[in-house]
């Protein structure tokens, strides 16, 4: 039997959606660089080098926390082997599912990834391609509602991360009060980190959304009006601060290789 | 001036029906609904479509305007180009009953399973107080005009017939959270009851029904999330779980 438009009682039309516009491209471009991103990040995971310069620690590895991470660049010691079962692990991917996790579950990511890429829909009016659907009320999509988890450990991050830009104002020999295009860098990503995670969903929620009464918490009704702002903002700042990760890397990748020279204003 | 239109309407009813070819004059500043009216009026008198106020403001003239869920009457048609093809057929998600009427009892009959407004018992009549600021974040959702273009375009339900037994959709989204948000209302299992019986779950976030919802009303950010979240609260967060259990109250603060 066919369900959706094509039901028995609906109007007798053939075509899955009469959309003239160009309904495919949006989903097309967040496929086109969700996929880049996610091919350019395992690859980087996996590549278990040139990811310290001195003071720069590419964001994909801070912090690093197995004992093969380079002298320097562990922000809070080593308590990781680099090898489990005889199999080396790259220092990447103790911290990976963090950050991963967070943008997973992010309310914007699942709505863009929901479309691109699962095709549910592929766009507003356009019939999905799937005979079922359950949406997130089982596993594995029930998960979801874990997002606040992730969020937790994401301001965990913001802060490393920040600590990392703050380190970056050091020079190559660890003297303090220098400041480098890699400063820029690591300023910049610590920075659109900040404005993901503080337009989040779950960070309006936690602030001041779940209350009933807001004339009896002025100051949560504040933070809640400001981080309101911000979240109206929320799908670019996942995706410019998705684009600050990745030059960061970039960056650093291009000076530990060795490919460039990080430039120091003073 | 007036210039040649070549609109394409659905024609038919529950067992049968297509795409009829009609070219009707259209003036400027019309919209769709109006040339609708002159084909109704010049060439097919039988035309049946619902309509009301054409200010935007009754619901009535829902419709799907080159495959988008739109009010007719807010249309405009000098938005398309001379030599477009308007193609407009009855909503797509519930079931037609003629030409550009549809049957969306559906959502009278969701309106209903959602329990009203309870006020509280121990304030007298004009005793009731409410701060603007507490009433502020729901007036939002009362500029709802019942058009269930949201509904219309839900994929919940537009693709998956099945689904419309377990889901509210995103029209009765906006009224459990605005009565869950309300300062006074005594109903406190609004939560467990928009996952566990108007399957709020089901909704994956993909905001199609703030796309077409034409009191731009932002159904998903202020309604569907934070009672996603609100939901988690109550739900699957263990420490807040706790604290509720100990405190024995749900959503008092
Ligand atoms: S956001 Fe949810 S309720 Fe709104 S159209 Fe999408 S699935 Fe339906
Ligand atoms: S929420 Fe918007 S789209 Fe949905 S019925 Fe109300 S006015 Fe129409
Ligand atoms: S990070 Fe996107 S909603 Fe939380
Ligand atoms: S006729 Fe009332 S909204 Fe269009």
């Amino acid at each position: 039997m066919e369900t959706g438009v094509f039901s028995q009682s609906r109007a007798a039309i053939k075509e899955r959606t009469l959309r003239t516009d160009r309904w495919w491209l949006q989903p097309a471009i967040t496929f086109g660089v969700l996929f880049s991103f996610v091919i350019y990040a395992t690859f980087r995971a996996f590549e278990n080098k040139y990811y310290f310069a001195e003071p720069l620690v590419s964001p994909f590895y801070s912090p690093c926390l197995s004992s093969s991470c380079i002298e320097g660049s562990s922000l809070l010691g080593q308590p990781f082997n680099n090898k489990y079962f005889g199999i080396g692990i790259s220092p990447s991917l103790f911290i990976l599912i963090f950050p991963l996790g967070f943008r997973m579950t992010c309310y914007y990511y699942r709505k863009a990834y929901y479309r691109a890429f699962w095709m549910s829909p592929p766009a507003c009016a356009v019939a999905e391609p799937h005979s079922k659907y359950t949406g997130e009320t089982r596993a594995p999509l029930i998960l979801q509602n874990g997002h606040r988890w992730f969020f937790y450990a994401g301001l965990v991050f913001n802060v490393l991360l920040s600590i990392d830009a703050v380190l970056a104002f050091k020079n190559a020999e660890g003297e303090w009060g220098h400041m480098s295009v890699g400063t820029l860098v690591l300023l910049n990503n610590a920075v659109l980190l900040w404005l993901y995670s503080l337009s989040c969903h779950t960070c309006r929620h936690t602030l001041g959304g779940r209350l009933r009464h807001f004339s009896k918490h002025p100051v949560r009704y504040k933070l809640w009006s400001w981080v309101s702002v911000l979240n109206h903002k929320h799908p670019t700042f996942a995706w410019i601060s998705l684009f600050g990760v990745a030059f960061a890397d970039i960056y650093i990748r291009a000076v530990a290789s060795g490919a460039w020279t990080n430039f120091y204003f003073f | 001036m007036a210039r040649k239109l070549k609109l394409r309407i659905w024609r038919g009813d529950a067992d049968n029906g297509g795409l009829q070819d009609v070219v009707v004059d259209a003036n400027e500043g019309e919209v769709v609904l109006d040339v609708i009216h002159r084909v109704q009026a010049t060439q097919m008198g039988d035309l049946a479509v619902r309509w009301n106020c054409k200010a935007g403001k009754c619901g009535s003239c829902s419709m799907e305007i080159n495959g988008k869920p739109r009010l007719a009457c807010m249309t405009q048609v000098a938005a398309y180009g001379d030599d477009e093809t308007i193609t407009v057929t009855p909503l797509r998600a519930f079931p037609v009953i003629k030409d550009l009427v549809t049957d969306v009892s559906f959502n009278y009959k969701k309106a209903m399973e959602i329990p009203a407004y309870e006020h509280p018992t121990e304030l007298k009549p004009g005793e009731a107080r409410m701060a603007q600021i507490d009433v502020e974040r729901s007036q939002e959702f009362r500029k709802c005009i019942e058009c269930f273009l949201c509904q219309d375009t839900c994929h919940v339900i537009r693709d998956h017939e099945e689904n419309k037994k377990s889901f509210a959709g995103p029209r009765f989204f906006i009224r459990i959270a605005e009565l869950d948000m309300h300062p006074l209302d005594r109903l406190r299992n609004r939560k467990r009851t928009a996952q566990e019986e108007h399957g709020l779950g089901m909704c994956n976030i993909t905001k199609c029904c703030t796309e077409v919802c034409p009191e731009h009303i932002r159904i998903t950010d202020n309604a569907i999330i934070p009672m996603k979240e609100r939901v988690v609260d109550n739900k699957y967060d263990p420490i807040r779980w706790l604290g509720s259990k100990i405190r024995k109250r749900e959503g008092m603060e």
